[in-house]
């Protein structure tokens, strides 16, 4: 590991150890720094703090919020609560998946440029269905409505 | 304050949605180059950012009121905005074309705002407005007058129950808490909202912060808590950073921290956020997350008023349940007991989505008719659609048939239907929505929700999800519908948690008012409501067909063939019913069976 990444997790260690912060907070820290939670910088906390590396990943794989892997530039979050769903929602899932070239298992491009995520309501639902790209929140997207958006974002 | 002009935007999650920061930042510029009566605007104007106020289908809205005459706009936009400075603001004429009309007057009217009195008034980042329409006069009444019991007894007297979905009685509850011998307590908020298609918890944090700390500083008294939590979904950025700000200036005020209103009471308020975890609006989970573990539930007892957070006796309301408190110490636990129906006292705020026309956030009194919350205050069905069903509860509701509409809506009457009160989303369907489906999507929803621990609901809700696949797949068996039944209620009856034990609700539900769609899925293998693709025949109408071609580059099976400018025709070998073509086709001449 790097000397400068490891000074920057003894910051947030020094941070959430003064704050009396929990494992979630710590790693809502971690992931604020790095997008995401990678192997080593687990080993390097549960070293740190003398917490089993599996009581890591028990609390990393229960919540949604948490990647284990890099996550692309742009953030494509489409909403899928009950009223987005009834107008629409899966059929934007799709057009989406299929104009960034998703496959079946896969949510972030192979250029790393777009990831597609799914999340349970941000609680628009008056302007559904809706599309959240990074913090820009799209109401009353339709599939094509989505493909001239997200163009933008591929220059 | 009569020769006063204020400017209020809606700038709730909606109206910033809408385009609210950017009619925002337009009024600023404008009415920084504009002037009245000699003098700059800005000395006479007064520009307001205001909370969410109900009617998000006609966002952004704008107040402008002049000597106390109020006007409301709807659907503004940024280029809007320089008329409406230079005729109204300035020339003192309203621009009559944009003005709300008689449905925004009926969707309120049809009201009773207790919680939401203030959203959509106040500006949600200033203490002071909150002051000026008495906020934290109760909290400081309280701490001033009253002992612990008394308060407890007030709001057992008001009737006040749990606005967060069970329901159970919030004074019976904190007097449990409060009867622990304990050497400390504490108090948390319950924001983590969970349940898709809900905002009511979201909209009361971003409009009016303050009403919901109050509501926290009364309870923690009642009980002698020291120490409170807000736990809240870390989904909602701008409901976070109003609230972070709401404790900062409450802080500087002396209304938390040590010795609040100099009374010797000391309480001090963190804000917790969650990590995405639907089960954690359970009581027990939510604790569990607090603690910074896997949030899952235990059983209860003991109930978390008398162990709780680190084993201490632990109050956990729901943010609607706080905001109601300082207006019931304030008006009188008689008051708020004269409003409501004989057992659910007060009001409830409800987001009523779907396919309404007036969409967005209401309040009314416990025990008003479905009909009324539908046709009256939501202005009935959006298009010319024929009403199917209304869901309430989220996934852990079900759906409510026509023959019910006259339904009082409060605890009792929703969980007579087989339905419940829940937090209070409310999503209505229409003819073209297939039951079906909406009973798999929130199965789907809980199957993924669902915390692992207890097997009934781990494995439960797994087997229901895929028997309710294979009928919507168009392979359902004969007997499915009863296995579904079966299942359900075992599910339902030996989950550990209210997850499980409500998650059959929707199949349940479904099931009993809307069979002959299962049996038309499993037996006829046909979708009445024509939504399950894979029971659907995909065909294109010659005489609608201009031949452009769309469909044919939008299949990616290859099974649409024609020349350019002929019509084209569908292959029913090898199409896959993606229905790609059905969207692509700007001429409606795509049609399902």
């Amino acid at each position: 590991m790097e000397k400068q990444m490891m000074e920057t997790l003894e910051g947030i260690y020094q941070k959430c150890e003064a704050n009396g912060d929990n494992l979630i907070t710590v790693l809502q820290e971690v992931q604020h720094e790095f997008g995401y939670i990678q192997e080593e910088v687990v080993n390097w906390f549960s070293e740190r703090t003398n917490i089993p590396a599996s009581k890591y990943y028990g609390v990393i794989t229960f919540y949604s919020q948490f990647h284990q892997n890099p996550r692309g530039k742009n953030i494509v979050t489409v909403c899928c609560g009950t009223v987005c769903h009834v107008k629409g929602a899966p059929r934007i899932i799709a057009k989406v998946r299929e104009d960034l070239k998703l496959k079946e298992d896969q949510d972030t491009t192979r250029d790393m440029l777009f990831t597609m995520e799914r999340v349970n309501c941000v609680g628009a639902c008056s302007i559904a269905p809706v599309v959240l790209v990074n913090d820009k929140v799209l109401g009353k997207v339709s599939p094509a409505s989505m493909v001239k958006s997200l163009k933008e974002y591929k220059e | 304050m009569s020769n006063e002009i204020v400017v209020n935007v809606c700038m709730g999650t909606g109206g910033i949605a809408a385009g609210g920061s950017q009619v925002m930042e337009a009024f600023i510029s404008e009415l920084e180059a504009a002037g009245v009566e000699n003098a700059t605007v800005k000395e006479k104007c007064r520009l307001h950012k205001v909370g969410c106020r109900g009617f998000c289908a006609r966002d952004v809205l704008v107040d402008i009121t002049i000597n106390g005459n109020v006007s409301t706009y709807q659907y503004i936009q940024a280029d809007m905005v320089p008329k409406l400075v230079k005729e109204h603001v300035v020339g003192g004429k309203p621009v009559s074309d944009w003005l709300v009309g008689e449905d925004y007057h009926t969707f309120h009217d049809n009201q009773t705002k207790i919680v939401l009195a203030d959203l959509g008034k106040i500006d949600p980042e200033s203490i002071d407005e909150y002051l000026a329409v008495d906020g934290y006069k109760a909290a400081q009444k309280v701490l001033d007058t009253m002992s612990p019991a008394d308060v407890i007894q007030t709001i057992k007297d008001s009737g006040l129950r749990g606005r967060g979905g069970g329901g159970f009685p919030t004074g019976v509850k904190w007097s449990f808490c409060a009867a622990n011998d304990s050497d400390q307590y504490y108090i948390i908020c319950n924001a983590d909202e969970g349940d898709p298609g809900a905002f009511m918890d979201r909209s009361i944090i971003e409009g009016n912060p303050h009403a919901v700390i109050e509501g926290m500083i009364i309870g923690a008294y009642a009980i002698g808590a020291s120490v409170g939590y807000i736990y809240i979904r870390a989904e909602y950025p701008l409901a976070v950073d109003r609230l972070n700000m709401a404790l900062k200036q409450a802080k500087e005020k002396g209304y938390l921290g040590e010795n609040l209103f100099g009374s010797g009471f000391n309480l001090q308020i963190k804000v917790k956020l969650g990590a995405g975890a639907f089960v954690c609006g359970e009581e027990t989970a939510l604790i569990a997350s607090i603690e910074g573990e896997r949030g899952m539930p235990r059983a209860k007892p003991p109930f978390p008023a008398n162990k709780g957070l680190w084993g201490k006796p632990t109050i956990i309301n729901n943010v609607e349940t706080f905001a109601n408190i300082p207006q019931i110490l304030n008006k009188g636990a008689d008051w708020f007991a004269s409003i409501g129906s004989e057992k659910s006292k007060g009001t409830k705020v409800i987001a009523l989505t779907g396919k309404i026309r007036n969409t967005g956030l209401i309040e009314i009194p416990m025990g008003m008719p479905l009909k009324d919350i539908i046709f009256n205050v939501g202005g009935g069905i959006e298009g010319d659609k024929l009403f199917k069903a209304v869901q309430t509860g989220g996934p852990s509701g079900g759906c409510i048939p026509q023959q019910h509409i006259d339904l009082p809506v409060d605890y009792e009457g929703l969980a007579s239907v087989g339905s419940m009160m829940g937090s209070g989303g409310m999503v209505v369907l229409d003819e073209t929505d297939c039951m079906v489906n909406i009973s798999k999507f929130f199965l789907e929803f809980t199957q993924a929700e669902s915390c692992g621990k207890c097997v009934p609901c781990r494995l439960g809700t797994k087997r229901l999800l895929e028997i309710l696949t294979r009928i919507v797949d168009g392979e359902g068996r004969e007997g499915d519908i009863e296995l579904l039944q079966e299942l359900a209620e075992d599910v339902r009856d030996s989950s550990l948690c209210g997850l499980g034990m409500s998650a059959p609700n929707p199949v349940l539900s479904t099931i009993k008012y809307f069979r002959h769609e299962y049996e038309a899925h499993i037996k006829q293998k046909k979708c009445p409501s024509k939504v399950c693709n894979k029971l659907l025949t995909f065909f294109i109408r010659e005489d609608m067909c201009i031949g452009c071609g769309m469909c044919a580059r939008a299949c990616s099976v290859k099974a649409i063939s024609g020349q350019v400018k002929q019509p084209h025709k569908i292959d029913n070998s090898v199409c896959i019913k993606c229905g790609a073509c059905f969207d692509a086709c700007k001429f409606s001449a795509v049609l399902k069976e």
